[in-house]
């Protein structure tokens, strides 16, 4: 595992900024360089004004989609790997835990993840493109969110559990990827047709508390179509800061370990008292307890 | 007489310059297993390169210190088995690396039982690094700069075997931690606390008939009641093929365990709070289950000072010297 020392200059033309550049200030700025640099410190910067119109130009002429700009490289793989645990064990399928006088087992964990946002060190934003920006994770098969991301040193991660509200009341056509109900994938599973909409989380699992030996967790509502209902959508913010900041570099990949503590679902739920748990108004109870169950643990840098 | 001091001189220029072989700091520790005389600083610089170098795997993506990492006493960070080639899971805890000079035999289960041998292990495993050594070598051959440093190092034309895997185990054996609080202690330099004396006393009572000082650890193999685990894992049993050996590991060191998270062979429990919430009232009964557990209750009685004062005096055998040297 590398450590490099060297600082690394980020090229200003990989990251979408969030807000608005204004175009004079830049002209400006290179106008001024052109006084006192060399040949081909000025052709740079021409073309750098010209990269940047270009990409401005292009940007008001797409439609709505959060679509790259020709300038973001993604040429490096960034994944975020969602491990579960139980408290302070590792989480074993079917296997009895207990926390605060609860004990529960896991026999399905399921979620989605979506709208990933990651920032740089300069506080530069790169907003995973909507369309692909959906993952479904059962960390039983596949513990890993993996996309391209441009090279920089994120700091910080953001992401949403579930599915935003506007892609859940979108048409058929626009449910891609791991969202589409086709036999590739599992979405199906955790689709709500009696009342349309997504289950953003669902843990089941085996409680000598059930009143039926069996407790069912599934967690949806983006806050209604036609009136408002439950919204559970949650986003999860995480500082990479402490842990390991994910130092992305071109044809590297890079990993974002965090644990997901399951146990953390059960605080202020009494499984006897809430054994099955759907769309009713408790759901927001264990939403709330979303945001404590994600710790950053490492990042992998320099991977090849 | 005159001449005395220039002769004096040149006969320490002739010299060999060899290392402290033992480490000042460990003159406490018993005879290592080991001849630490042979340590030199050439072999080990040899060694220290191929350890970081992922030309050992078979896509050239992984190195050793890619699960062995020099910050983590070397350990894979916070992974409770460990990820080797394509991103493939191994059913055990990477163990961390240092004091292998006093051990008689390596790996959670014993089964290689020579130091020069154990990089064979993980350099031919599928799921570490999925190499062979014949390729290895070749590779180490066709190499634009390995060549001339086995010739520095060895005054051989040809890398061959025995240097390779040679100059990995001097470095594996130039790891030596002996430089905590504790071992600060023993030599009269320093004082424990009130509670990490007495943590230190109920740990000689109740943990160092295994867990032996000043190594915390020794070399036997036991079956301490944990739960069967995800993966079934029969430990010792897998090399011996004997009936007693079933769910049996070796017994690991408890020095710098601050760094080694999380803990047992196959990493299931991420806190020293939940490992001695093992050994208070989490075992599980086997036929071969120590002897030392069978008691009243399966396990060690202790209460819950008592197991605040093992833990503080276990925050003792960290190392954090050791930590920075190999860092550099």
């Amino acid at each position: 595992m590398k450590h490099s020392k060297k600082p690394y200059k980020l090229r200003r033309m990989g990251i979408v900024k969030i807000h608005q550049i204004s175009l004079k200030t830049t002209l400006e700025n290179t106008s001024k360089r052109r006084k006192t640099v060399p040949i081909y410190q000025n052709i740079l910067n021409k073309m750098k004004k010209l990269f940047f119109i270009l990409s401005v130009t292009l940007f008001w002429s797409c439609s709505d989609n959060n679509e790259p700009t020709i300038l973001d490289e993604q040429n490096s793989v960034l994944s975020i790997e969602f491990d579960p645990i139980a408290g302070d064990e590792s989480l074993w399928m079917g296997r009895k835990y207990q926390t605060k006088g609860q004990d529960y087992s896991v026999t399905e964990l399921k979620f989605f993840v979506s709208n990933i946002k990651l920032t740089n060190d300069k506080g530069e934003a790169y907003v995973l493109p909507q369309d692909s920006s959906y993952f479904l994770i059962n960390p039983e098969k596949d513990k890993f969110a993996k996309f391209k991301v441009p090279q920089g040193n994120y700091t910080h991660l953001q992401f949403i559990l579930g599915v935003d509200s506007l892609r859940s009341t979108s048409p058929l056509e626009n449910r891609t990827g791991a969202l589409s109900l086709n036999p590739e994938n599992d979405a199906a599973s955790m689709y709500w047709s009696w009342n349309s909409g997504y289950i953003f989380f669902k843990m089941e699992g085996e409680s000598s508390l059930a009143p039926s030996g069996k407790y069912r967790y599934h967690i949806g509502g983006f806050g209604g179509y036609s009136s408002p209902t439950l919204n559970n959508i949650k986003t999860i913010n995480i500082d990479l800061k402490k842990a390991g900041v994910a130092q992305v570099r071109k044809d590297l990949k890079s990993n974002i370990h965090l644990f997901l503590d399951v146990s953390k679902v059960f605080e202020n739920v009494s499984i006897k008292e809430n054994s099955t748990v759907m769309m009713m108004p408790f759901s927001t109870v264990i939403a709330k307890n979303f945001e404590n169950m994600f710790t950053h643990d490492h990042t992998e840098n320099f991977v090849k | 007489m005159k001449y005395f001091w220039w002769i004096l001189i040149l006969f320490l220029g002739a010299c060999e310059s060899h290392e402290p072989q033992v480490l000042n700091s460990a003159a406490h520790f018993p005879e290592s297993v080991y001849d630490l005389s042979q340590l030199n600083s050439k072999e080990i610089e040899l060694g220290k390169k191929l350890f970081f170098d992922p030309i050992l795997s078979r896509d050239n993506s992984i190195s050793c210190a890619s699960c062995h990492i020099p910050s983590m006493a070397f350990t894979h960070h916070g992974h409770d088995v460990s990820h080797g080639i394509d991103d493939l899971l191994g059913k055990r805890n990477t163990l961390p690396l240092f004091n292998l000079a006093w051990y008689k035999n390596f790996f959670w289960d014993g089964g290689v039982f020579h130091l020069n041998l154990t990089p064979i292990a993980a350099i031919t495993n599928e799921v570490e690094m999925d190499e062979t050594i014949p390729n290895v070598i070749t590779k180490l051959r066709k190499d634009s700069e390995y060549p001339k440093l086995f010739k520095k190092t060895y005054g051989t034309d040809l890398i061959i075997d025995q240097e390779f895997l040679g100059a990995l185990a001097q470095y594996l054996a130039s790891l030596q931690s002996t430089n905590s609080k504790y071992d600060q202690v023993i030599k009269g330099k320093a004082t424990f606390t009130e509670d990490e004396a007495k943590g230190y006393a109920l740990f000689q009572k109740n943990c160092s008939s295994c867990h032996q000082e000043p190594t915390f650890r020794s070399e036997g193999f036991f079956n301490t009641g944990l739960p069967i685990g995800y993966y079934d894992d029969l430990g010792r049993y897998d090399v011996t093929a004997l009936e007693e050996d079933k769910y049996k590991f070796r017994v690991p060191s408890l020095r710098n365990l601050s760094y080694t998270k999380p803990y047992m062979h196959d990493g299931r429990y991420k806190t020293l709070e939940r490992v001695l919430q093992h050994y208070r009232n989490g075992m599980v009964d086997y036929p071969n289950l120590d002897p030392a557990f069978k008691n009243t209750k399966l396990g060690i009685d202790l209460n819950d000072k008592e197991t605040e004062q093992i833990l503080l005096f276990l925050n003792t055998l960290n190392d954090p010297s050791f930590i920075d040297n190999v860092q550099k």
